[in-house]
């Protein structure tokens, strides 16, 4: 049953086409909308048993013999996502069927929303790390798919370059460091890799398997520097931006972190990683977000920053830290979400998402207004009962004051955490008081393309549900607390919580002062905001995350080109130089290094004077043709040497080899001869000296090389030739005296069959060569 | 007298690997010429040489020349044949078409 709720986006994605061709009155989005509802119904079931402590399990054999199945499992951390996921996916398919007309290619982007809703169910619920990281890269084609969704216009196709490049090196590093964990611990079970998580603390290979799986969880959850893909992924269809940018995906990382810090919390390298790396996306993303004018990339910002808030709360590991991750998780998801819907929204009823051409849309559209208010001032943390955001924000000012587990790093750095948690928060303040203002209130100006008006109702249901979840998740903490939030602390540090949830802490209480500060400072910045905002002009200037990505793919690009230009330099003799070059080394190195030379004279022929004349001038006669600068010269000369290697056949006692090279030798040089009038007249050699003295230092060496080798290899006969069979069967069995025709055509027969081959292949291609003449004539006589 | 004829087979290699490396393709085309010559004579080498007859059965004779090398020569004097008349008739073609027998002219685009 679980495996079918996991399959059935996949399952439904595969129907959509036909649905798609088949029904055409029908807005393909209602067919979609059944699938996530259904889900979601399927997995409220399982909170009373996670209530209880019941965790289901479910194996599904795929690879038993590498140890992969596909195992779900539901805990609290499981079902919460899965939840999440669901439930705003029904959510955003609703927006989406208002927000898409039917002019688009629907058919599309239900089936990659489908499968990227059916591929993060699988990342959440999976058990086993290979086939969590099967799901997590289909996250990550699926995400491509759809950023690149309006793939005509070049901004969606390179956004959806950059996230696939950001989230597939992550992945990558992510998979080699499951591979070592399941490889140290020896299951492919998350659980199991919990129990044993001494033996990946202790291991030596600790900290390069945490940076390997931190590096997907941060590339993933888009934190410092790895952030730059997501505000370039906003280029998808809003509904993408709200139910994957904001609400799931980017919290796959968030997962994983939390789904595996009973394996490294409690480590003080985990500790200043995540913490470290957490509030430094805390910071630069809510101070970027305000420079934007976008409203979808403040947003995108902003998910960055508050993304790099629970980071850090995970990072702090402390029992009220994870409560309150866990809490920010759920708050963020309902107001991120429901602010992406406004954002569509609004770039849907008056034509443009720019805050400098927005302003004064408060009478036009009043709804839309109080769900935006309610949002933005839910992620300021505005200090109100009915906002979650407030409370989550309290609860990570209180997080970052106090610190369970002591080491000498910890008491060293915590100290400065609360100052960057206050500054991270007042960005967030001025941002989020930016996108209301700036849109609602003010002057309206008259340059909008179409008269601003309310959006339909049925666009307007799915935020105006997330909002009134705000308020709702705002009111009744503890209900939330005790369902969702206990099941899932409990799953992530193993310990119980009282998810006891206040508004008001009390006058003396720290937290309290910190809100204090940021709503101050952060109401201060903004009204003076004019005075400031030139500061954006040197500290991002040349520094962001996105030039720097930029530059890395560029130089990657034209270095990999250079390289290759150096080399591939499309002359024959340099490629000829490389591969000698290697050959020389190679065996010299070998020879050298195995002390492989031997010199032995005991097995050798005496030396007859003839043989040793014809030697010489053989030797001398190949060294002529390098000098020679007539063509006709040089081919005679080159028969000297054929003529001289079959006498020195005929001293050998090899007849048929003498009498076939005398035959191919006297045929080459006629052919030679033949060709010659053809051919142009040999130059005299104009390289350069430099040139000659490579030439001849790899020609002399490759020589020198194969004489020691032939010296070498003769001194060492390691066993009897096989030549004896030959030689006393030549006649019992092939029936011949002549024992090297008989080796030909009989012991050996195949290869001659082969050379046969090749002597006919050799014959078409000079027929060929010589008879079609494409370019002329259309291509032959 | 084999150590003299490895090294005359290294000799011919020096002298092969040295025209390969010109620029008109005459000239690479002896080049493999000799070094096929050199191999040739390399294998043979590697047999025993100077032993016994030649490999054709006669009576009272049981020392015979290694006929193996032989037959192993023969094969690859027919093909280097075949692949020389090749190159050779390439090189026609070439310089023909192109009315160029320079490698170097014939190096085409950076980008290949």
């Amino acid at each position: 049953m679980l495996h079918a709720a996991v399959l059935l986006p996949f399952l439904a994605a595969f129907f959509i086409p036909f649905i798609y061709r088949g029904v055409k009155q029908v807005h393909l989005g209602w067919f979609v909308l059944a699938v996530p509802i259904l889900l979601f119904g399927y997995f409220l079931t399982f909170i009373n048993g996670v209530l209880k402590g019941v965790h289901t399990l479910k194996t599904f054999e795929w690879i038993p013999s590498l140890g992969v199945n596909v195992t779900f499992f539901i805990d609290g951390l499981g079902l919460f996502f899965a939840l999440l996921i669901t439930g705003i996916g029904s959510l955003v398919v609703l927006y989406s069927i208002y927000y898409l007309s039917k002019a688009e290619k629907l058919g599309h982007f239900y089936v990659y929303l489908l499968l990227f809703m059916g591929a993060m169910l699988g990342v959440v619920l999976s058990d086993n790390l290979f086939v969590l990281y099967t799901f997590w890269e289909l996250t990550s084609i699926s995400s491509f798919l759809l950023i690149g969704y309006w793939y005509q216009r070049e901004k969606s196709t390179s956004g959806a370059l950059k996230s696939m490049v950001i989230t597939v090196f992550g992945g990558l590093a992510m998979l080699g460091g499951f591979l070592l964990m399941s490889d140290i611990t020896g299951t492919t079970s998350i659980r199991g890799i919990i129990e044993n998580a001494d033996l990946i603390v202790n291991s030596p290979l600790f900290t390069f398997i945490l940076i390997l799986v931190l590096l997907g969880a941060f590339t993933k959850s888009a934190q410092f520097p790895f952030h730059t893909w997501l505000p370039d992924a906003m280029e998808a269809p809003t509904p993408v931006s709200a139910f994957l940018h904001s609400a799931t995906m980017v919290k796959a990382g968030i997962y994983l972190v939390a789904r595996l810090s009973l394996v490294f919390a409690g480590t003080d390298l985990f500790f200043l990683i995540v913490s470290g790396f957490g509030l430094l996306t805390l910071c630069w993303g809510s101070y970027m977000a305000v420079r934007k004018t976008d409203l979808k990339a403040i947003l995108a910002y902003s998910t960055i920053s508050q993304l790099g808030m629970i980071m850090a709360m995970l990072g702090f590991g402390t029992k009220a830290a994870i409560l309150a991750a866990v809490f920010h998780i759920l708050n963020h998801a309902t107001f991120k979400g429901s602010l992406f819907m406004v954002a569509g929204i609004i770039d849907h009823e008056t034509g443009t998402r720019d805050i400098r051409r927005l302003g004064g849309l408060f009478t036009f559209m009043p709804i839309t207004a109080t769900l935006a208010l309610i949002g933005t001032f839910s992620m300021a943390g505005f200090p109100l009962p009915i906002l979650n955001g407030f409370l989550s924000k309290e609860m990570f000012f209180k997080s970052s004051l106090h610190f369970e587990h002591a080491s000498p790093i910890v008491e060293a750095v915590s100290p400065f955490f609360p100052y960057f948690a206050v500054g991270g928060s007042i960005f967030t303040f001025i941002y989020s008081v930016m996108i209301f203002f700036r849109t609602f209130t003010g002057k309206q100006r008259d340059t909008l393309e179409k008269q601003p008006h309310e959006a339909p109702i049925g666009m307007l249901i799915s935020p105006m549900i997330l909002v009134a979840l705000v308020v709702i998740i705002a009111i009744i903490p503890d209900t939330f607390g005790h369902l969702l939030l206990a099941p899932m602390v409990d799953s992530v540090t193993n310990l119980v919580v009282d998810p006891h949830i206040k508004f008001w802490h009390g006058l003396y209480n720290p937290e309290l002062y910190m809100s204090l500060a940021v709503l101050i400072f952060g109401t201060l910045l903004y009204m003076t905001r004019t005075k400031w905002v030139r500061i954006y002009d040197v500290l991002p200037g040349k520094m962001s995350a996105a030039k720097v990505f930029d530059a890395l793919m560029n130089g990657m690009v034209k270095g990999s080109e250079k390289v290759t230009n150096i080399y591939m330099t499309g002359s024959l003799r340099h490629y000829l130089v490389y591969i000698l070059t290697f050959f020389i080394a190679l065996l010299a190195i070998t020879m050298s290094v195995t002390g492989g030379f031997t010199l032995s004279f005991d097995d050798l022929a005496p030396i007859a004077l003839p043989e040793v004349m014809i030697a010489v001038v053989m030797a001398v006669a190949a060294f002529g043709t390098i000098f020679m600068n007539n063509r006709i010269a040089a081919i005679l000369v080159l028969g000297i040497v054929g003529y001289g290697l079959s006498l020195l056949f005929v001293f050998f006692r090899a007849p048929d080899l003498a009498l076939t090279q005398l035959i191919v030798e006297t045929v080459t040089v006629a052919l030679f001869l033949l060709c010659f009038y053809h051919l142009p007249d040999l130059d005299k050699e104009k390289s350069s000296s430099g040139t000659k003295v490579v030439n001849w230092v790899i020609s002399i060496s490759v020589g020198v090389i194969v004489t020691l080798i032939g010296i070498a290899s003769h001194s060492t006969k390691m066993f009897e030739p096989i030549s004896d069979y030959f030689i006393k069967n030549s006649y019992k069995l092939g029936g011949g005296d002549n024992i090297v025709n008989v080796i030909l055509v009989d012991f050996r027969g195949l290869d001659t069959m082969l050379e046969i081959l090749v002597l006919g292949l050799a014959a078409i291609g000079i027929f060929t060569m010589i008879k079609l003449r494409p370019g002329k004539k259309g291509g032959n006589e | 007298m084999e150590i003299i004829m490895s090294v005359l087979a290294g000799l011919l290699f020096t002298a092969g690997v040295y025209m390969m490396l010109q620029k008109q393709i005459l000239k690479i085309v002896i080049g493999t010429a000799l070094l096929s010559h050199g191999a040739h004579l390399f294998i043979i080498t590697m047999g025993k040489l100077n032993r016994g007859k030649p490999p054709i059965l006669a009576e009272d004779v049981t020392n015979y020349a290694d006929p193996l090398p032989q037959a192993l020569i023969l094969t690859s004097i027919v093909i280097s044949f075949g692949v020389t008349s090749f190159l050779l008739v390439l090189a026609y073609r070439a310089y023909q078409t192109n009315g160029t027998d320079n490698m170097e002219k014939l190096r085409g685009n950076d980008h290949e």
